[in-house]
């Protein structure tokens, strides 16, 4: 189809959305470094990153698989200890800070970030094999239990170690805080261009097949269990990644906090922006973590105001505020330049190629 | 229609993204109704925060807390303020998340330019906030959080100077029980349930054991549950065939009292005890399964006229129903810190700065010893920053809770 035809050039596309998203890093980044910024909001908009994260990681498993993953804060559970445990063993060798400098965190910190996700991923594959064989519910079942097992495990595997690992309901205390927001959105950018990318790939384009009709997906010859357990493991991948940075935001982890509600939380957020959206992840993302926030002043109704939203988009638009549509901004681009190119282009429908 | 009103719903999500993102500071400011303009904390107010879970399932104490420490605050405001400085409260809910503590914290700081704070109230919300709080020296008193590394870290051997409390820590708790257990009552078993996933009961019940094992009581059963359990009775049918003299059973009111209740269906017979949690228990089960529970507090309703005039004071304004110990302790906790405060302005000291934080600090350990505060009399702190003062022994007579003594 001709509407579809890209005027510009693919790495050109590529290079603009990454000079734009590198613009917007810089101009954020030295707001905040030189206070124009204060640490009350830019604590803020590090926690919506790690929402971001969450979310976009989550609509892979939920909007493109079409699978119903509910044990997504079990995975970031993961990514969460894993990483603080290794910035936390960092942090107490004395010798690191010595050889590289205070700024030791910052060689550290992606090295634990990419670990707490890669041992999501590895959990993710093990339970995703099996269960992502069957057809149906099978891996929302399994990935509730899994959620639950991780915040029970963490919470107990001290009594059973005889040393102090997760610290059992204590909860892991005095984890660097290392997150920042350049590091937060540094890992957005990845997550959105990784999952984006493999969407437009030939990967991305059988896991969207097995959404549409998992037997005729199959009927092509589309090896339907790993595309499943591809989509599943990359999902966890960033849930475990998004884990990490929540570690050092926060710098106090306790199993709770990984209930399973908070996976219900991240699934509300891939639900309100639409299944299969990425820009609506990343809205209702930024918007849900942001709105309890904005609503402070209101203090005991807030949460009130919070349902009402949800139950009004809902009703009104049930799948969600953006669909499945997903923006580009190159596509936008593409339709200025053929409004530049005068009147003709509207004739120019089905006309010849450049 | 509809495709009109999801456009203006997304609009108006939107910018709430905007809003909030901080993109523009300035119009933050201005879509935000309650800080105000300016964030500076000199002038005629001294600006405290307090923070704690107001909703959720812990509310009772948080509630309790705000209410405690505002009822001092007004009084304080109405007798004049601090050097005719009147004390302002910013008050923020957390919902019982650590993020939403950090945040409401931060907030307090940079929005609200406050000089110091009272909260937070659960143990592990008091110590995400205490991380922060300890980076900027701000001088903090909590009421409720009961945990030892609340106010000292035993890996790295630091004592956070800048975080004090009005509230006994669990170790505490858990050794007054034992020995009380030991001496009044002539125990010598003990069993004990308590929620795995909760530190508080964790910690309390960590000490009630090693207190426990130096004075030669024998621990017959030590049953864990997990959190949001509503049946215990596996756990109590094991605990009722070993017959032990006490049960121990460190947790919040409402598990307390569901465990007592269905222990009495399986026939354990023995006398109750508990921690700080228990207060409130009355409310959970029935007056004659609850009948001589016994647990510690730092309050006692109705002791002393001190007390007695608190709680007239209190039920005046708020509710009765978050009247508890947490409300004394916060009450308490007011009074030391508006104390602090005024050492501080006495010494001429601008708020906000770090001298003056610091002299706050100073003024609270130092300077407590002297007040005569609702539930001890005047508060000394020891080297990890925990007050020490006395525990009122409390006792479930009639489905009322009625204190026995001072131990």
């Amino acid at each position: 189809m001709k509407r579809n035809q890209m005027l510009i050039p693919m790495p050109l596309r590529y290079l603009i959305n990454a000079v734009l998203f590198a613009a917007f890093l810089w101009i954020m980044n030295s707001l905040i470094t030189g206070g124009a910024i204060s640490r009350y909001h830019s604590g803020i908009i590090s926690s919506i990153g790690i929402s971001i994260i969450l979310a976009v990681s989550l609509n892979m498993a939920t909007g493109y698989l079409g699978q119903l993953p509910l044990g997504h804060a079990g995975f970031m559970a993961l990514g969460a200890y894993t990483s603080a445990l290794i910035m936390k063993s960092a942090a107490a060798a004395k010798g690191l800070e010595s050889a590289l400098g205070a700024s030791y965190a910052a060689y550290f910190f992606p090295a634990a970030l990419v670990a707490g996700g890669l041992a999501a991923a590895l959990f993710a594959l093990l339970i995703g094999m099996p269960a992502l064989r069957l057809r149906g519910d099978y891996l929302a079942i399994l990935t509730l239990g899994f959620g639950e097992i991780i915040r029970v495990v963490l919470l107990n595997i001290d009594n059973v170690l005889g040393f102090k690992l997760t610290n059992g309901a204590a909860g892991l205390q005095k984890i660097p805080t290392t997150t920042t927001f350049l590091f937060t959105f540094i890992f957005v950018g990845i997550t959105c261009f990784v999952i984006h990318t493999m969407m437009k790939s030939r990967h991305g384009r059988a896991i969207l097949s097995i959404r549409e009709n998992e037997i005729a997906a199959e009927s092509c010859g589309i090896s339907t269990t790993y595309y499943k357990t591809l989509g599943f493991v990359v999902s966890a991948f960033f849930a475990g990644i998004a884990g990490g940075l929540y570690a050092g935001n926060v710098g106090i982890l306790n199993p709770s906090s990984f209930g399973f509600m908070k996976s219900i939380e991240i699934l509300v957020m891939v639900v309100l922006g639409g299944m299969g959206s990425m820009l609506g992840s990343v809205l209702s993302a930024s918007v849900l973590t942001a709105l309890p926030e904005l609503l402070r002043s209101f203090a005991e109704n807030r949460m009130v105001v919070y349902s009402l939203v949800l139950v009004i988009v809902m009703i009104f638009k049930p799948t969600g505020l953006m669909g499945t549509y997903d923006f580009s901004l190159n596509g936008l681009l593409d339709k200025l330049i053929l409004k530049l190119k005068g009147g003709n282009a509207r004739f120019q429908k089905g006309g010849p190629d450049e | 229609m509809k495709k009109f009103l999801s456009i203006a719903l997304a609009l108006v999500l939107m910018a709430g993204v905007f809003a909030a993102c901080g993109d523009k500071p300035e119009s933050g400011g201005t879509t935000d109704p309650t800080p105000p303009a300016s964030s500076s904390a000199a002038g005629d107010t001294i600006k405290i925060a307090i923070i704690g879970c107001h909703t959720g399932e812990y509310a009772q104490y948080g509630l309790g807390v705000k209410n405690g420490a505002t009822l001092y605050i007004d009084q304080l405001n109405a007798s004049g303020g601090i050097n005719g400085k009147q004390v302002e409260i910013v008050a923020y809910d957390n919902k019982a998340d650590n993020q939403e503590a950090i945040n409401a914290f931060n907030r307090a700081v940079d929005q609200d330019g406050i000089t110091a704070l009272i909260g937070d109230v659960l143990t592990g919300n008091t110590i995400a906030v205490g991380g922060e709080a300890y980076k900027i020296n701000m001088p903090m008193i909590t009421a409720s959080a009961t945990a030892e590394a609340v106010t000292y870290d035993a890996e790295t051997d630091t004592v956070y100077a800048n975080i004090f409390r009005t509230c006994f820590i669990d170790p505490f708790q858990g050794e007054k029980m034992a020995n009380y257990a030991s001496e009044k009552l002539g125990a010598k078993t003990a069993a004990i349930i308590y929620e795995t996933g909760n530190d508080y009961s964790v910690g309390v019940k960590d000490a009630f054991i090693a207190t426990c094992s130096a004075l030669g009581i024998e621990i017959v059963s030590e049953e864990g549950y997990a959190t949001g359990d509503v049946d215990f009775k596996s756990q109590l049918t094991t605990i009722a065939s070993k017959n032990p003299d006490v049960v121990f059973c460190p947790n919040y009111y409402e598990d307390d009292g569901l465990i007592v209740t269905q222990a009495r269906e399986v026939g354990v017979d023995a006398v109750f005890m508990g921690a700080d949690g228990m207060s409130g228990v009355s409310g959970y089960a029935s007056a004659a399964d609850a009948e001589g529970t016994l647990y510690c507090s730092g309050y006692a309703p109705g002791s002393t006229d001190a007390v007695k005039a608190f709680e007239a004071a209190y039920t005046e304004k708020y509710s009765a129903e978050t009247l508890n110990m947490f409300a004394a302790t916060a009450y308490d906790a007011a009074m030391v810190l508006c104390n602090a405060l005024q050492v501080a302005e006495e010494a001429g000291l601008t708020a906000g700065t770090d001298e003056y934080k610091q002299a706050v600090i100073d003024a609270i350990r130092d300077k407590s010893g002297e007040l005569e505060c609702i539930t001890s009399n005047g508060y000394t702190f020891d080297a990890h920053n925990n007050p020490v003062k006395d525990a009122c022994i409390m006792k479930v007579v009639e489905g009322t809770e009625t204190f026995v003594e001072n131990y």
